[in-house]
Protein backbone atom coordinates (compact mmCIF):
# COMPACT_ATOMS: atom_id res chain seq x y z
CA UNK A 1 0.00 0.00 0.00
CA UNK A 2 1.49 3.33 -0.99
CA UNK A 3 0.18 6.59 0.34
CA UNK A 4 1.35 8.90 -2.40
CA UNK A 5 -0.54 8.37 -5.66
CA UNK A 6 1.89 9.72 -8.20
CA UNK A 7 -0.60 9.83 -11.06
CA UNK A 8 -2.97 11.99 -9.05
CA UNK A 9 -0.07 14.21 -8.10
CA UNK A 10 0.82 14.76 -11.74
CA UNK A 11 -2.81 15.47 -12.62
CA UNK A 12 -3.11 18.14 -9.94
CA UNK A 13 0.28 19.60 -10.66
CA UNK A 14 -1.01 22.12 -13.21
CA UNK A 15 -3.53 23.56 -10.81
CA UNK A 16 -0.87 23.95 -8.12
CA UNK A 17 1.44 25.73 -10.49
CA UNK A 18 -1.35 28.12 -11.57
CA UNK A 19 -2.14 29.00 -7.93
CA UNK A 20 1.53 29.52 -7.37
CA UNK A 21 1.69 31.94 -10.29
CA UNK A 22 -1.41 33.85 -9.17
CA UNK A 23 0.05 34.53 -5.76
CA UNK A 24 3.35 35.58 -7.23
CA UNK A 25 1.51 38.11 -9.39
CA UNK A 26 -0.50 39.44 -6.45
CA UNK A 27 2.61 40.00 -4.35
CA UNK A 28 4.41 41.59 -7.24
CA UNK A 29 1.47 43.97 -7.77
CA UNK A 30 1.51 44.90 -4.09
CA UNK A 31 5.20 45.75 -4.29
CA UNK A 32 4.65 47.70 -7.48
CA UNK A 33 1.84 49.69 -5.89
CA UNK A 34 3.99 50.67 -2.93
CA UNK A 35 6.84 51.66 -5.21
CA UNK A 36 4.49 53.67 -7.40
CA UNK A 37 3.09 55.65 -4.47
CA UNK A 38 6.60 56.29 -3.24
CA UNK A 39 7.67 57.38 -6.70
CA UNK A 40 4.78 59.85 -7.06
CA UNK A 41 5.51 61.24 -3.62
CA UNK A 42 9.18 61.72 -4.38
CA UNK A 43 8.43 63.27 -7.73
CA UNK A 44 6.02 65.80 -6.24
CA UNK A 45 8.33 66.77 -3.41
CA UNK A 46 11.40 67.09 -5.57
CA UNK A 47 9.68 68.96 -8.39
CA UNK A 48 8.05 71.36 -5.93
CA UNK A 49 10.87 71.80 -3.51
CA UNK A 50 14.05 71.75 -5.50
CA UNK A 51 13.57 75.33 -6.75
CA UNK A 52 13.64 76.62 -3.19
CA UNK A 53 16.79 74.72 -2.21
CA UNK A 54 19.06 77.75 -2.56
CA UNK A 55 21.98 78.72 -0.36
CA UNK A 56 19.76 81.45 1.13
CA UNK A 57 17.27 78.79 2.19
CA UNK A 58 19.92 77.44 4.54
CA UNK A 59 21.00 80.88 5.72
CA UNK A 60 17.62 82.46 6.50
CA UNK A 61 15.44 82.17 9.54
CA UNK A 62 11.67 81.70 9.18
CA UNK A 63 9.74 84.49 7.49
CA UNK A 64 6.25 85.55 6.49
CA UNK A 65 7.39 85.96 2.90
CA UNK A 66 7.88 82.57 1.24
CA UNK A 67 10.87 83.73 -0.81
CA UNK A 68 12.67 84.83 2.34
CA UNK A 69 11.75 81.84 4.49
CA UNK A 70 14.74 79.72 5.47
CA UNK A 71 15.39 76.56 7.38
CA UNK A 72 18.49 77.58 9.31
CA UNK A 73 16.91 77.60 12.79
CA UNK A 74 15.13 74.27 12.28
CA UNK A 75 18.13 72.48 10.77
CA UNK A 76 20.54 73.61 13.47
CA UNK A 77 17.82 72.92 16.06
CA UNK A 78 17.42 69.35 14.85
CA UNK A 79 21.17 68.83 15.00
CA UNK A 80 21.19 70.11 18.59
CA UNK A 81 18.29 67.81 19.38
CA UNK A 82 20.19 64.82 18.00
CA UNK A 83 23.22 65.76 20.07
CA UNK A 84 21.06 65.20 23.15
CA UNK A 85 18.97 62.26 21.94
CA UNK A 86 21.78 60.14 20.50
CA UNK A 87 23.99 59.87 23.61
CA UNK A 88 21.13 59.78 26.11
CA UNK A 89 19.08 57.13 24.34
CA UNK A 90 22.01 54.97 23.25
CA UNK A 91 23.69 54.95 26.66
CA UNK A 92 20.45 54.27 28.52
CA UNK A 93 19.19 51.81 25.92
CA UNK A 94 22.35 49.75 25.60
CA UNK A 95 22.86 49.85 29.36
CA UNK A 96 19.36 48.53 29.96
CA UNK A 97 19.78 45.85 27.32
CA UNK A 98 23.07 44.71 28.87
CA UNK A 99 21.48 44.58 32.29
CA UNK A 100 18.47 42.60 31.09
CA UNK A 101 20.44 40.16 28.97
CA UNK A 102 23.62 39.66 30.97
CA UNK A 103 23.03 40.55 34.59
CA UNK A 104 19.32 40.19 35.37
CA UNK A 105 18.40 36.85 36.85
CA UNK A 106 15.28 35.11 35.68
CA UNK A 107 12.57 36.22 38.08
CA UNK A 108 9.04 37.57 37.84
CA UNK A 109 10.05 41.22 38.08
CA UNK A 110 12.62 41.01 35.31
CA UNK A 111 10.27 39.04 33.08
CA UNK A 112 7.67 41.74 33.69
CA UNK A 113 10.16 44.45 32.71
CA UNK A 114 11.25 42.56 29.61
CA UNK A 115 7.69 42.09 28.44
CA UNK A 116 6.66 45.67 29.01
CA UNK A 117 9.58 47.21 27.20
CA UNK A 118 8.29 45.82 23.92
CA UNK A 119 4.83 47.06 24.82
CA UNK A 120 6.23 50.54 25.44
CA UNK A 121 7.49 50.62 21.86
CA UNK A 122 3.86 50.64 20.73
CA UNK A 123 2.73 53.60 22.87
CA UNK A 124 1.68 56.58 20.68
CA UNK A 125 4.21 59.37 20.55
CA UNK A 126 1.69 61.95 21.81
CA UNK A 127 1.68 60.11 25.11
CA UNK A 128 5.43 60.50 25.38
CA UNK A 129 4.93 64.17 24.59
CA UNK A 130 2.56 64.49 27.56
CA UNK A 131 5.03 62.64 29.75
CA UNK A 132 7.79 65.00 28.68
CA UNK A 133 5.56 68.00 29.30
CA UNK A 134 4.75 66.86 32.82
CA UNK A 135 8.19 65.68 33.87
CA UNK A 136 10.84 67.59 31.98
CA UNK A 137 9.13 70.84 30.99
CA UNK A 138 7.15 71.42 34.20
CA UNK A 139 8.38 69.28 37.12
CA UNK A 140 12.07 69.65 36.33
CA UNK A 141 11.42 73.17 35.00
CA UNK A 142 13.53 72.69 31.88
CA UNK A 143 11.00 74.67 29.82
CA UNK A 144 10.59 73.98 26.13
CA UNK A 145 14.34 73.69 25.73
CA UNK A 146 16.65 71.49 23.70
CA UNK A 147 17.26 69.40 26.80
CA UNK A 148 13.56 68.84 27.60
CA UNK A 149 12.77 67.92 24.00
CA UNK A 150 15.87 65.73 23.83
CA UNK A 151 14.92 63.79 26.95
CA UNK A 152 11.36 63.37 25.70
CA UNK A 153 12.52 62.05 22.33
CA UNK A 154 15.01 59.77 24.09
CA UNK A 155 12.20 58.23 26.11
CA UNK A 156 10.18 57.79 22.95
CA UNK A 157 12.83 55.80 21.12
CA UNK A 158 14.34 54.07 24.15
CA UNK A 159 12.16 50.93 23.89
CA UNK A 160 13.12 50.43 20.25
CA UNK A 161 16.81 50.80 21.05
CA UNK A 162 16.56 48.44 24.01
CA UNK A 163 14.76 45.74 22.06
CA UNK A 164 17.19 46.06 19.15
CA UNK A 165 20.21 45.92 21.44
CA UNK A 166 18.77 42.95 23.35
CA UNK A 167 18.41 41.04 20.10
CA UNK A 168 21.93 41.92 19.02
CA UNK A 169 23.33 40.83 22.39
CA UNK A 170 21.34 37.62 22.38
CA UNK A 171 22.71 36.80 18.92
CA UNK A 172 26.25 36.57 20.31
CA UNK A 173 26.88 32.84 20.66
CA UNK A 174 26.94 31.46 24.19
CA UNK A 175 30.09 29.41 23.58
CA UNK A 176 32.40 32.41 23.17
CA UNK A 177 31.05 33.84 26.40
CA UNK A 178 31.80 30.53 28.09
CA UNK A 179 35.30 30.59 26.66
CA UNK A 180 35.82 33.99 28.21
CA UNK A 181 34.38 33.08 31.60
CA UNK A 182 36.38 29.86 31.47
CA UNK A 183 39.58 31.84 31.48
CA UNK A 184 38.66 33.76 34.58
CA UNK A 185 37.24 36.87 32.91
CA UNK A 186 34.71 38.79 34.94
CA UNK A 187 31.27 39.47 33.60
CA UNK A 188 32.18 43.02 32.71
CA UNK A 189 35.39 41.96 30.93
CA UNK A 190 33.39 39.45 28.95
CA UNK A 191 30.78 42.03 28.03
CA UNK A 192 33.21 44.73 26.97
CA UNK A 193 35.70 42.45 25.15
CA UNK A 194 33.53 39.74 23.67
CA UNK A 195 29.83 40.55 23.71
CA UNK A 196 29.74 44.21 22.74
CA UNK A 197 32.22 44.05 19.84
CA UNK A 198 30.13 41.34 18.21
CA UNK A 199 26.85 43.04 19.03
CA UNK A 200 27.75 46.59 18.00
CA UNK A 201 26.79 46.34 14.32
CA UNK A 202 23.33 45.13 15.32
CA UNK A 203 23.00 47.65 18.13
CA UNK A 204 23.94 50.51 15.81
CA UNK A 205 21.49 49.47 13.13
CA UNK A 206 18.66 49.53 15.62
CA UNK A 207 19.85 52.75 17.21
CA UNK A 208 20.14 54.68 13.96
CA UNK A 209 16.72 53.55 12.81
CA UNK A 210 15.32 54.74 16.11
CA UNK A 211 17.17 58.05 15.86
CA UNK A 212 15.75 58.57 12.37
CA UNK A 213 12.35 58.25 13.91
CA UNK A 214 13.24 60.88 16.50
CA UNK A 215 14.35 63.30 13.76
CA UNK A 216 11.04 63.03 11.94
CA UNK A 217 8.69 62.87 14.93
CA UNK A 218 6.43 65.93 15.35
CA UNK A 219 3.71 65.16 17.88
CA UNK A 220 5.81 65.18 21.08
CA UNK A 221 7.38 68.49 20.03
CA UNK A 222 3.95 70.03 19.53
CA UNK A 223 2.79 68.77 22.92
CA UNK A 224 5.76 70.11 24.85
CA UNK A 225 5.28 73.45 23.12
CA UNK A 226 8.30 73.83 20.87
CA UNK A 227 7.90 77.17 19.05
CA UNK A 228 7.93 77.43 15.28
CA UNK A 229 9.11 80.93 14.61
CA UNK A 230 12.56 81.19 16.07
CA UNK A 231 14.92 83.89 14.99
CA UNK A 232 18.03 82.78 16.83
CA UNK A 233 20.15 79.67 17.13
CA UNK A 234 20.32 77.70 20.37
CA UNK A 235 23.54 78.43 22.22
CA UNK A 236 23.16 76.07 25.14
CA UNK A 237 21.10 73.05 26.12
CA UNK A 238 18.48 75.20 27.85
CA UNK A 239 17.88 77.43 24.83
CA UNK A 240 14.59 77.46 22.99
CA UNK A 241 14.78 75.99 19.52
CA UNK A 242 12.72 74.60 16.69
CA UNK A 243 13.17 71.40 14.70
CA UNK A 244 12.75 70.32 11.08
CA UNK A 245 9.38 68.54 11.34
CA UNK A 246 7.89 71.48 13.30
CA UNK A 247 9.02 73.93 10.65
CA UNK A 248 7.76 71.76 7.80
CA UNK A 249 4.43 71.26 9.53
CA UNK A 250 4.07 75.02 10.04
CA UNK A 251 4.82 75.82 6.40
CA UNK A 252 2.51 73.11 5.12
CA UNK A 253 -0.50 74.48 6.98
CA UNK A 254 -0.08 78.08 5.77
CA UNK A 255 -2.66 79.30 3.22
CA UNK A 256 -0.27 80.83 0.64
CA UNK A 257 0.47 78.36 -2.14
CA UNK A 258 4.15 79.31 -2.29
CA UNK A 259 4.62 77.94 1.22
CA UNK A 260 3.71 74.49 -0.08
CA UNK A 261 6.86 74.65 -2.13
CA UNK A 262 8.88 75.88 0.82
CA UNK A 263 7.46 72.97 2.78
CA UNK A 264 8.59 70.52 0.09
CA UNK A 265 12.06 72.02 0.22
CA UNK A 266 12.01 71.47 3.98
CA UNK A 267 11.02 67.84 3.48
CA UNK A 268 13.93 67.42 1.08
CA UNK A 269 16.29 68.77 3.70
CA UNK A 270 14.83 66.38 6.27
CA UNK A 271 15.25 63.44 3.91
CA UNK A 272 18.84 64.36 3.15
CA UNK A 273 19.43 64.63 6.91
CA UNK A 274 18.08 61.08 7.37
CA UNK A 275 20.07 59.81 4.43
CA UNK A 276 23.28 61.15 5.94
CA UNK A 277 22.45 59.53 9.29
CA UNK A 278 21.83 56.18 7.65
CA UNK A 279 25.04 56.42 5.65
CA UNK A 280 26.95 57.03 8.86
CA UNK A 281 25.31 53.97 10.36
CA UNK A 282 26.24 51.81 7.40
CA UNK A 283 29.78 53.16 7.45
CA UNK A 284 30.28 52.41 11.14
CA UNK A 285 28.69 49.00 10.75
CA UNK A 286 30.95 47.97 7.89
CA UNK A 287 33.98 49.23 9.71
CA UNK A 288 33.20 47.11 12.73
CA UNK A 289 32.27 44.05 10.72
CA UNK A 290 35.60 44.07 8.99
CA UNK A 291 37.41 43.79 12.28
CA UNK A 292 35.41 40.88 13.63
CA UNK B 1 40.11 0.31 48.79
CA UNK B 2 43.28 1.66 47.27
CA UNK B 3 42.05 5.22 47.70
CA UNK B 4 41.07 4.60 51.30
CA UNK B 5 44.49 3.30 52.13
CA UNK B 6 46.18 6.24 50.50
CA UNK B 7 43.96 8.65 52.27
CA UNK B 8 44.43 6.96 55.61
CA UNK B 9 48.19 6.97 55.46
CA UNK B 10 48.31 10.39 53.88
CA UNK B 11 51.85 11.62 54.21
CA UNK B 12 52.53 15.21 53.26
CA UNK B 13 53.77 14.27 49.80
CA UNK B 14 50.67 12.38 48.91
CA UNK B 15 48.12 14.95 50.01
CA UNK B 16 49.88 17.68 48.09
CA UNK B 17 49.79 15.59 44.95
CA UNK B 18 45.99 15.47 45.03
CA UNK B 19 44.70 18.33 42.93
CA UNK B 20 41.00 17.81 43.22
CA UNK B 21 39.28 16.01 46.03
CA UNK B 22 35.55 15.65 45.43
CA UNK B 23 33.56 14.64 48.47
CA UNK B 24 29.87 13.70 48.49
CA UNK B 25 29.12 15.98 45.58
CA UNK B 26 25.47 16.22 44.59
CA UNK B 27 24.12 18.46 41.87
CA UNK B 28 20.61 19.25 40.75
CA UNK B 29 19.33 21.04 37.66
CA UNK B 30 16.06 22.22 39.18
CA UNK B 31 14.56 18.91 40.30
CA UNK B 32 16.76 16.74 38.13
CA UNK B 33 19.38 15.02 40.27
CA UNK B 34 22.30 14.99 37.82
CA UNK B 35 25.24 14.08 40.08
CA UNK B 36 24.83 11.72 43.03
CA UNK B 37 27.31 11.39 45.87
CA UNK B 38 30.43 11.72 43.76
CA UNK B 39 33.72 10.92 45.49
CA UNK B 40 36.77 11.29 43.31
CA UNK B 41 40.43 12.16 43.83
CA UNK B 42 42.38 13.59 40.97
CA UNK B 43 46.14 13.53 41.07
CA UNK B 44 48.76 15.92 39.89
CA UNK B 45 50.38 15.38 36.48
CA UNK B 46 48.02 12.63 35.50
CA UNK B 47 45.47 12.36 32.76
CA UNK B 48 42.12 11.38 34.22
CA UNK B 49 39.54 10.21 31.70
CA UNK B 50 35.83 10.33 32.39
CA UNK B 51 33.75 7.92 30.38
CA UNK B 52 30.12 6.90 30.42
CA UNK B 53 26.97 6.88 28.30
CA UNK B 54 25.33 10.05 27.04
CA UNK B 55 23.51 12.02 29.72
CA UNK B 56 25.30 10.38 32.66
CA UNK B 57 26.69 13.67 33.94
CA UNK B 58 30.26 13.78 32.59
CA UNK B 59 30.02 17.33 31.28
CA UNK B 60 28.15 18.41 34.36
CA UNK B 61 30.90 17.06 36.61
CA UNK B 62 33.76 18.60 34.67
CA UNK B 63 31.95 21.94 34.49
CA UNK B 64 31.45 21.81 38.24
CA UNK B 65 35.21 21.63 38.73
CA UNK B 66 35.60 25.21 37.50
CA UNK B 67 32.08 26.21 38.52
CA UNK B 68 31.04 26.90 34.93
CA UNK B 69 27.94 24.88 35.65
CA UNK B 70 26.70 27.82 37.68
CA UNK B 71 25.97 29.65 34.44
CA UNK B 72 22.81 27.54 34.44
CA UNK B 73 20.61 29.47 36.88
CA UNK B 74 18.68 26.48 38.24
CA UNK B 75 21.76 24.60 39.47
CA UNK B 76 22.06 23.65 43.15
CA UNK B 77 24.92 21.72 44.71
CA UNK B 78 25.81 20.05 47.97
CA UNK B 79 29.02 18.46 49.16
CA UNK B 80 32.56 19.68 48.66
CA UNK B 81 35.16 19.92 45.98
CA UNK B 82 38.57 20.65 47.43
CA UNK B 83 40.91 22.17 44.90
CA UNK B 84 44.40 22.19 46.39
CA UNK B 85 42.78 21.66 49.77
CA UNK B 86 40.38 24.58 49.51
CA UNK B 87 36.66 24.15 49.01
CA UNK B 88 35.73 25.81 45.73
CA UNK B 89 32.17 26.35 46.96
CA UNK B 90 33.38 28.57 49.80
CA UNK B 91 31.58 31.87 49.73
CA UNK B 92 34.84 33.78 49.57
CA UNK B 93 36.40 31.66 46.80
CA UNK B 94 36.21 33.83 43.68
CA UNK B 95 35.25 31.95 40.53
CA UNK B 96 37.56 34.16 38.51
CA UNK B 97 40.52 33.10 40.63
CA UNK B 98 39.57 29.44 40.31
CA UNK B 99 39.17 29.64 36.54
CA UNK B 100 42.55 31.30 36.18
CA UNK B 101 44.08 28.16 37.64
CA UNK B 102 41.74 25.71 35.97
CA UNK B 103 41.56 26.17 32.22
CA UNK B 104 38.88 24.61 30.06
CA UNK B 105 38.76 23.33 26.50
CA UNK B 106 35.27 22.82 25.13
CA UNK B 107 33.71 20.19 22.93
CA UNK B 108 33.17 22.52 20.00
CA UNK B 109 36.13 24.74 19.08
CA UNK B 110 35.09 28.20 20.24
CA UNK B 111 37.75 30.74 19.32
CA UNK B 112 36.83 34.40 19.65
CA UNK B 113 36.07 36.23 16.42
CA UNK B 114 39.43 37.95 16.73
CA UNK B 115 42.90 37.46 15.33
CA UNK B 116 44.90 34.40 16.35
CA UNK B 117 47.21 36.65 18.36
CA UNK B 118 44.35 38.34 20.20
CA UNK B 119 42.79 34.97 20.97
CA UNK B 120 45.89 33.77 22.74
CA UNK B 121 46.62 37.10 24.38
CA UNK B 122 43.06 37.38 25.68
CA UNK B 123 43.64 35.56 28.95
CA UNK B 124 46.89 37.32 29.88
CA UNK B 125 45.34 40.66 28.96
CA UNK B 126 42.28 40.25 31.14
CA UNK B 127 44.61 39.35 33.97
CA UNK B 128 46.40 42.65 33.50
CA UNK B 129 49.42 41.91 31.31
CA UNK B 130 49.86 44.84 28.93
CA UNK B 131 53.53 44.68 27.99
CA UNK B 132 53.74 43.90 24.28
CA UNK B 133 57.00 41.98 24.57
CA UNK B 134 55.69 39.79 27.35
CA UNK B 135 52.50 39.15 25.40
CA UNK B 136 54.50 38.23 22.30
CA UNK B 137 56.44 35.69 24.31
CA UNK B 138 53.33 34.22 25.90
CA UNK B 139 51.65 33.90 22.50
CA UNK B 140 54.62 32.10 20.98
CA UNK B 141 55.10 29.83 23.99
CA UNK B 142 51.43 28.90 24.12
CA UNK B 143 51.17 28.24 20.40
CA UNK B 144 54.28 26.09 20.55
CA UNK B 145 52.85 24.33 23.57
CA UNK B 146 49.73 23.50 21.60
CA UNK B 147 51.81 22.27 18.64
CA UNK B 148 50.39 24.80 16.22
CA UNK B 149 53.08 27.48 16.13
CA UNK B 150 54.58 26.39 12.82
CA UNK B 151 51.21 26.34 11.13
CA UNK B 152 50.17 29.83 12.14
CA UNK B 153 53.31 31.81 12.92
CA UNK B 154 53.12 33.72 9.61
CA UNK B 155 49.51 34.73 10.02
CA UNK B 156 49.03 35.67 13.63
CA UNK B 157 46.90 38.65 12.62
CA UNK B 158 44.36 36.70 10.60
CA UNK B 159 41.00 35.86 12.10
CA UNK B 160 40.96 32.59 14.02
CA UNK B 161 37.75 31.67 12.22
CA UNK B 162 39.71 31.22 9.01
CA UNK B 163 41.44 28.13 10.45
CA UNK B 164 40.25 24.55 10.11
CA UNK B 165 38.30 22.92 12.93
CA UNK B 166 41.31 20.98 14.18
CA UNK B 167 43.50 24.06 14.10
CA UNK B 168 40.83 26.05 15.90
CA UNK B 169 40.72 23.46 18.64
CA UNK B 170 44.47 23.64 19.10
CA UNK B 171 44.17 27.45 19.18
CA UNK B 172 41.67 26.98 21.99
CA UNK B 173 44.12 24.74 23.81
CA UNK B 174 46.85 27.33 23.29
CA UNK B 175 44.51 30.03 24.56
CA UNK B 176 44.00 27.93 27.65
CA UNK B 177 47.76 27.41 28.11
CA UNK B 178 48.32 31.15 27.89
CA UNK B 179 46.88 31.67 31.37
CA UNK B 180 49.40 29.10 32.63
CA UNK B 181 46.82 27.00 34.43
CA UNK B 182 47.41 24.24 36.92
CA UNK B 183 44.66 21.97 35.66
CA UNK B 184 43.16 21.66 32.19
CA UNK B 185 39.60 20.42 31.80
CA UNK B 186 38.68 19.04 28.40
CA UNK B 187 35.14 18.15 27.43
CA UNK B 188 35.28 15.82 24.42
CA UNK B 189 37.94 17.98 22.80
CA UNK B 190 38.30 15.79 19.74
CA UNK B 191 34.69 14.89 19.03
CA UNK B 192 34.45 17.54 16.29
CA UNK B 193 37.79 16.65 14.73
CA UNK B 194 38.99 14.35 11.97
CA UNK B 195 41.30 11.41 12.83
CA UNK B 196 44.52 13.27 12.02
CA UNK B 197 43.65 16.33 14.09
CA UNK B 198 42.48 13.98 16.84
CA UNK B 199 45.84 12.26 16.81
CA UNK B 200 47.62 15.59 17.05
CA UNK B 201 45.51 16.67 20.01
CA UNK B 202 46.09 13.31 21.70
CA UNK B 203 49.84 13.59 21.29
CA UNK B 204 49.58 17.07 22.63
CA UNK B 205 47.76 15.85 25.72
CA UNK B 206 50.57 13.37 26.35
CA UNK B 207 53.08 16.20 26.27
CA UNK B 208 50.99 18.54 28.39
CA UNK B 209 50.77 15.91 31.09
CA UNK B 210 54.34 16.72 32.09
CA UNK B 211 53.32 20.14 33.29
CA UNK B 212 49.60 20.01 33.88
CA UNK B 213 46.96 17.83 35.43
CA UNK B 214 44.39 16.98 32.80
CA UNK B 215 40.82 15.81 33.15
CA UNK B 216 39.25 14.72 29.91
CA UNK B 217 35.74 13.62 29.04
CA UNK B 218 35.59 11.27 26.09
CA UNK B 219 33.18 8.96 24.32
CA UNK B 220 36.02 7.23 22.63
CA UNK B 221 37.15 4.16 24.60
CA UNK B 222 40.35 3.75 22.62
CA UNK B 223 41.18 7.34 23.31
CA UNK B 224 40.65 6.91 27.02
CA UNK B 225 42.77 3.77 26.98
CA UNK B 226 45.50 5.41 24.94
CA UNK B 227 45.98 8.65 26.77
CA UNK B 228 44.77 8.38 30.35
CA UNK B 229 46.36 7.17 33.58
CA UNK B 230 43.12 6.91 35.52
CA UNK B 231 39.59 6.35 34.30
CA UNK B 232 36.30 7.09 35.98
CA UNK B 233 33.17 5.38 34.71
CA UNK B 234 30.02 7.42 35.25
CA UNK B 235 26.51 6.03 35.02
CA UNK B 236 23.28 7.90 35.76
CA UNK B 237 25.09 10.56 37.74
CA UNK B 238 27.11 8.15 39.85
CA UNK B 239 30.72 7.02 39.74
CA UNK B 240 30.50 3.30 39.20
CA UNK B 241 34.20 2.67 39.15
CA UNK B 242 37.37 4.69 39.35
CA UNK B 243 40.77 3.09 38.95
CA UNK B 244 43.94 2.96 36.92
CA UNK B 245 43.06 2.94 33.24
CA UNK B 246 44.65 -0.45 32.52
CA UNK B 247 42.68 -1.99 35.38
CA UNK B 248 39.39 -0.49 34.14
CA UNK B 249 40.03 -1.74 30.63
CA UNK B 250 41.31 -5.18 31.53
CA UNK B 251 39.86 -6.32 34.83
CA UNK B 252 37.03 -4.01 35.92
CA UNK B 253 35.42 -4.87 39.22
CA UNK B 254 31.92 -3.84 38.30
CA UNK B 255 29.83 -5.75 35.81
CA UNK B 256 28.36 -2.52 34.43
CA UNK B 257 31.82 -1.13 33.67
CA UNK B 258 32.70 -4.27 31.82
CA UNK B 259 29.47 -4.16 29.83
CA UNK B 260 30.05 -0.55 28.91
CA UNK B 261 33.65 -0.79 27.78
CA UNK B 262 32.96 -3.92 25.81
CA UNK B 263 30.19 -2.04 24.03
CA UNK B 264 27.30 -4.07 25.37
CA UNK B 265 25.31 -1.01 26.33
CA UNK B 266 25.51 2.78 26.27
N1 LIG C 1 21.29 23.09 31.51
C1 LIG C 1 20.64 21.98 31.91
N2 LIG C 1 19.41 22.06 32.46
C2 LIG C 1 18.78 20.96 32.87
N3 LIG C 1 19.26 19.71 32.78
C3 LIG C 1 20.48 19.56 32.23
C4 LIG C 1 21.23 20.68 31.78
N4 LIG C 1 22.41 20.24 31.29
C5 LIG C 1 22.39 18.89 31.44
N5 LIG C 1 21.24 18.48 32.01
C6 LIG C 1 20.87 17.11 32.33
O1 LIG C 1 21.82 16.57 33.21
C7 LIG C 1 22.18 15.25 32.83
C8 LIG C 1 23.66 15.15 32.60
O2 LIG C 1 24.01 15.94 31.49
P1 LIG C 1 25.49 16.07 30.95
O3 LIG C 1 25.51 17.13 29.91
O4 LIG C 1 26.40 16.23 32.09
O5 LIG C 1 25.70 14.63 30.29
P2 LIG C 1 26.97 14.06 29.55
O6 LIG C 1 27.39 12.86 30.32
O7 LIG C 1 27.98 15.11 29.32
O8 LIG C 1 26.36 13.58 28.18
P3 LIG C 1 27.01 13.64 26.71
O9 LIG C 1 27.92 12.49 26.64
O10 LIG C 1 25.84 13.46 25.81
O11 LIG C 1 27.68 14.95 26.54
C9 LIG C 1 21.35 14.92 31.61
O12 LIG C 1 20.25 14.15 32.01
C10 LIG C 1 20.90 16.25 31.09
O13 LIG C 1 19.62 16.15 30.52
MG1 LIG D 1 28.75 16.18 27.57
Amino acid sequence: MRYVNHEAVVKKMNKRLIVNRIFKTIFFAATLFALLVLGVLFYRIISQGVGYLTPEFFQNFGSRIPEKAGIKAALIGSIWLMCVVAPVSIILGVGTAIYLEEYATKNKLNDFIRMNISNLAGVPSVVFGLLGLTIFVRALALGNSVLAAGFTMSLLILPVIIVGAQEAIRAVPQDVREASYGMGATKWQTIINIVLPSAIPGILTGAILALSRAVGETAPLVVIGIPVIVHFLPDNLLSQFTALPMQIYDWAKRPQEAFQYVSSAGILVLMIFLLIMNSIAIFIRNKFQKRY
Amino acid sequence: MVQLLEKGSASKMETSSIVYDTQKLNLWYGNHHALKNIDLQIKENEVTAIIGPSGCGKSTYIKTLNRMVELVPTVKTSGEILYRERNIFDANYGVEELRTKVGMVFQKPNPFPKSIYDNIAYGPRIHGIRNKKVLDEIVEKSLRGAAIWDEVKDRLTTNAYSLSGGQQQRICIARCLAIEPDVILMDEPTSALDPISTLKVEELIQELKEDYSIIIVTHNMQQAARISDKTAFFLNGEVVEFDATDVIFSTPEDKRTEDYISGRFG
